[in-house]
């Protein structure tokens, strides 16, 4: 592993001004994309997952340039992607192309299949109709269609082969790089198996690298190599992919893995459920970003409490401090506890008497000086926010000494300072 | 044994489309008991949706339904428009997919909840407020109270969708029809979409018809499974039954297609059949891997039990409760006295056989 990655991602950034009021004054920003960083190597997948709204299809269209990044450096065959010009940047956009999620809205329906495929030949200079042709033909053999479909129309087709057609368009510059936007989202279970084996036969056959874009683990874990996993913006962990379902370092990672119905009956039900959804980006959480929902919130130090009683607690301080909470709406401790799943005893003789005096707080309306007992149980997850760092791991830890393939997870549970 | 809460009996909906007519369902049986849960499984165009849509007549006037939809004793194909009234939205809930088309956007959610219970009943405006919050909070609105006069747009996915629930729960309904509730919503939302039907379901006691082309969602939430294909029933079985001992090949094709089970790249091949121009037979030969030439004749196979093949490889396969057994049907030619069972479809194991 000593040649250079083909992509290289540093510090990508993308932000979006936020407009309000009469003169459209930028009023804030939206972080859609807040420091990413990773590499793709030539021949290898790379998944990108995360829940809607996370970045993870800003990041590809900002990686390909289609968006101007905000700040940080992509990096395609060594050249910063930024800098490239004239035929240097035409260049790069016949080396990397992008399939979308969504192949019905992806066709000109009034051109023939043959002609939206041709177009980007067309486009990069290929001005012989004849080859123009030949090349579509063997192109669209190539996904699975004939060189009779070069002539129907879009409309003509199912999904899946619209999909086909839409990853054939995309191929025909013959690319090195294929970033891929959710490319089985919109289709059936049976159609999206036919279409990620061609994806996976396509790179084996081509030696492409792939970025893949997908809100689905399960469809992530089938065909890529190394997973990046993007929270608000965020990378919260990346590693090979088997090592990180097998064992997801990150409590997000886990969550979301545990959310995936599984199809066996006899699968037991004992998911983590996260609370809540996703925060929003234009103001995103202090210190780490996911401890509004985090199941494993760290507790101040001088407490002894497990995660689920602090959890609880936890989120009777956040509802609280952040003014959500009814001065009217409790009657004494017990309905206290209850709206917020606190359990009858802490198993802390501290933790049980601040949580005491702030429930009798907020249940006498004085949320003010609940609030103020509260600060008691503040987390070290509210102040300082994690960085990517090395998982200390023994068993799959530094294969690849300290190149991109090891794993990292960007959670102080992880780092070295809190690992009690 | 008491009658079931909803008996669908040779269910078949018709469309005139420009390309000709077009058999949507095409003879479909099923049945729901009280406070059961069945899953609908099919992909898209097998018809599952629009075998739902009929039971309340959700379906354009155009549109022509046979068949018998009995409901709690009363036949709602072939019943006055008030009776069909008080059913839809009364005593027959729906939860739709997209949770962003089912509010109006102009209305605030709490009018929308209020309107909801209102519709059904005469209760003064004050009150149905005041169940309306409750409602809300029951569904995991968080200060129901203040988010009564919020409209749609301020809700995230998975909250508009926990309203439409609420809105679907108003009137006290037997039976929920939820089609693809959650197929909208992110996975962590789905779990939680998941976990509160569940709960509701527990508290009262509501069957659930649920329309889904998740097999990890049909694992978790169905008592019993009915498996659709371009029309029709291809099986139907209780949920351990049909994971652990899939009888039809289009059943099995299907489970072997979920990543994690089976070979990773299993494919159908093949594409579902035009539905202007069904084949002849069963309706899965063309794609299927065991198809015989009696496949390609006559109608699409009745439902049979797939233990009662003569194919002796079955009898020791009966380990659980008798019950799946007998609720288990197959509508496939090769599970009768006349042909032999091919020994793929004899075994007990869902894995493909290694050769």
């Amino acid at each position: 592993m000593t040649e250079s990655p083909l992509l290289e991602v540093r510090d990508l950034e993308k932000h979006y001004p936020v407009r309000s009021g009469l003169l459209r004054r930028v009023t804030g920003h939206v972080e859609a994309v807040d420091g990413v960083s990773f590499d793709v190597r030539e021949g290898e997948t790379v998944g990108l997952v995360g829940e809607s709204g996370c970045g993870k299809s800003t990041t590809a269209t900002t990686l390909l340039g289609l968006e101007e990044p905000t700040g940080g450096e992509v990096r395609f065959d060594g050249e910063p992607v930024a800098e490239l010009a004239g035929d240097d940047r035409d260049r790069f956009r016949r080396r990397a192309q992008i399939v979308f999620q969504d192949p019905n809205s992806a066709f000109d329906p009034r051109l023939t299949v043959g002609e939206s495929v041709a177009e980007p030949l067309a486009i990069h200079g290929l001005d012989d109709a004849e080859r123009r042709r030949e090349i579509v033909v063997d192109t669209l053999e190539r996904v699975g269609l004939s060189e009779a479909d070069a002539d129907r129309y879009p409309r003509a087709f199912s999904g899946g082969q619209k999909q086909r057609i839409a990853l054939a368009r995309a191929l025909v510059l013959d690319p090195d790089l294929l970033v891929v936007d959710e490319p089985v989202s919109a289709l059936d279970v049976s159609v999206q198996a036919e279409i990620l084996s061609l994806l996976e036969d396509l790179q084996t056959d081509l030696g492409l690298a792939m970025v893949l874009v997908s809100h689905d683990l399960g469809v992530v874990r089938q065909v890529c190599d190394r997973v990046c996993v993007m929270y608000l913006g965020e990378l919260v962990e990346r590693g090979p992919a088997e090592a990180l379902f097998d064992d997801p370092r990150h409590p997000y990672t886990e969550a979301l893995l545990s959310a995936i119905p599984e199809p066996d009956p006899a699968a037991s039900a004992d998911a983590v459920e996260l609370t809540g959804d996703v925060p929003d980006p234009s103001d995103p959480p202090a210190g780490c970003s996911f401890h509004p929902r985090c199941h494993c919130v760290i507790p101040p130090e001088q407490f002894d409490l497990d995660p689920g009683a602090f959890r609880s607690v936890f989120d009777l301080r956040l509802a609280v401090s952040g003014g959500d909470v009814d001065p009217d709406a409790f009657e004494d401790t017990a309905t206290v506890r209850e709206a917020f799943g606190v359990p009858d005893e802490l198993g802390d003789d501290d933790a049980e008497r601040i949580l005491t005096e702030a429930a009798e707080a907020v249940a006498a309306g004085r949320v003010d000086a609940a609030s103020d007992r509260l600060d008691a149980f503040e987390s070290v997850c509210e102040r300082e926010g994690p960085r990517l760092e090395p998982v200390a791991d023994g068993s799959n830890g530094d294969r690849d000494g300290t190149g991109d393939g090891t794993r990292r997870a960007a959670c102080l549970r992880v780092g070295d300072r809190v690992d009690r | 044994m008491a009658d079931p809460l909803l008996a669908v009996r040779d269910l078949r909906v018709r469309f005139e489309t420009d390309e000709g007519v077009v058999h949507a369902v095409d003879g479909v049986d099923f049945d729901v008991d009280v406070g059961e849960t069945v899953c609908l499984v099919g992909e898209s165009g097998s018809g599952k949706t629009v075998a739902c849509e009929s039971i309340t007549r959700l379906l354009p006037d155009s549109t022509a339904i046979d068949g018998e939809i009995r409901f709690d004793g009363t036949d709602l194909t072939d019943c006055s428009a008030s009776t069909l009234q008080s059913h839809r939205g009364g005593r027959i809930g729906h939860v739709f997919q997209n949770p962003q088309d089912a509010l109006d956007p102009v209305y605030t959610v709490g009018e929308q909840v209020v309107e909801a219970i209102r519709i059904h009943r005469d209760v003064p405006k004050a009150a149905a407020r005041e169940q309306a919050v409750g409602l809300l909070d029951r569904v995991g609105i968080g200060e129901p109270e203040a988010r009564f006069d919020d409209y749609p747009h301020q809700f995230s996915g998975g909250m508009k969708q926990r309203v439409v629930v609420a809105m679907a729960l108003a009137p006290d309904p037997d039976l929920l029809i939820a089609d693809e509730p959650t197929t909208a919503l992110d996975v962590t939302i789905q779990r939680q979409v998941l976990n509160l039907l569940a709960d509701l379901q527990a508290e009262r006691g509501m069957a659930v018809l649920f329309v889904t082309h998740d097999l990890g969602v049909v694992a978790e939430v169905a008592d019993r499974v009915v498996v659709m294909y371009a029309g029709r029933v291809m099986e139907s079985a209780g949920v351990d039954a049909l994971f652990d001992d899939p009888a039809h090949p289009y059943t099995r094709a299907l489970l072997a297609c979920l990543p994690g089970r089976g070979d990773p790249f299993e494919t159908i091949g093949g594409s579902i059949p035009d539905p202007t121009d069904p084949p002849d037979g069963c309706r899965f030969h063309p794609r299927c891997p065991h198809a015989v030439a009696d496949c390609e004749r006559g109608d699409h196979p009745a439902l049979r039990s797939p233990a009662a093949s003569s194919g002796g490889g079955r009898a020791g396969t009966n380990d659980g409760d008798g019950t799946d057994e007998l609720d288990h049907e197959v509508a496939c030619l090769l599970y009768d006295d006349e042909h032999a069972l091919p020994p793929e479809l004899a075994g007990v194991d869902t894995e493909v056989a290694d050769d």
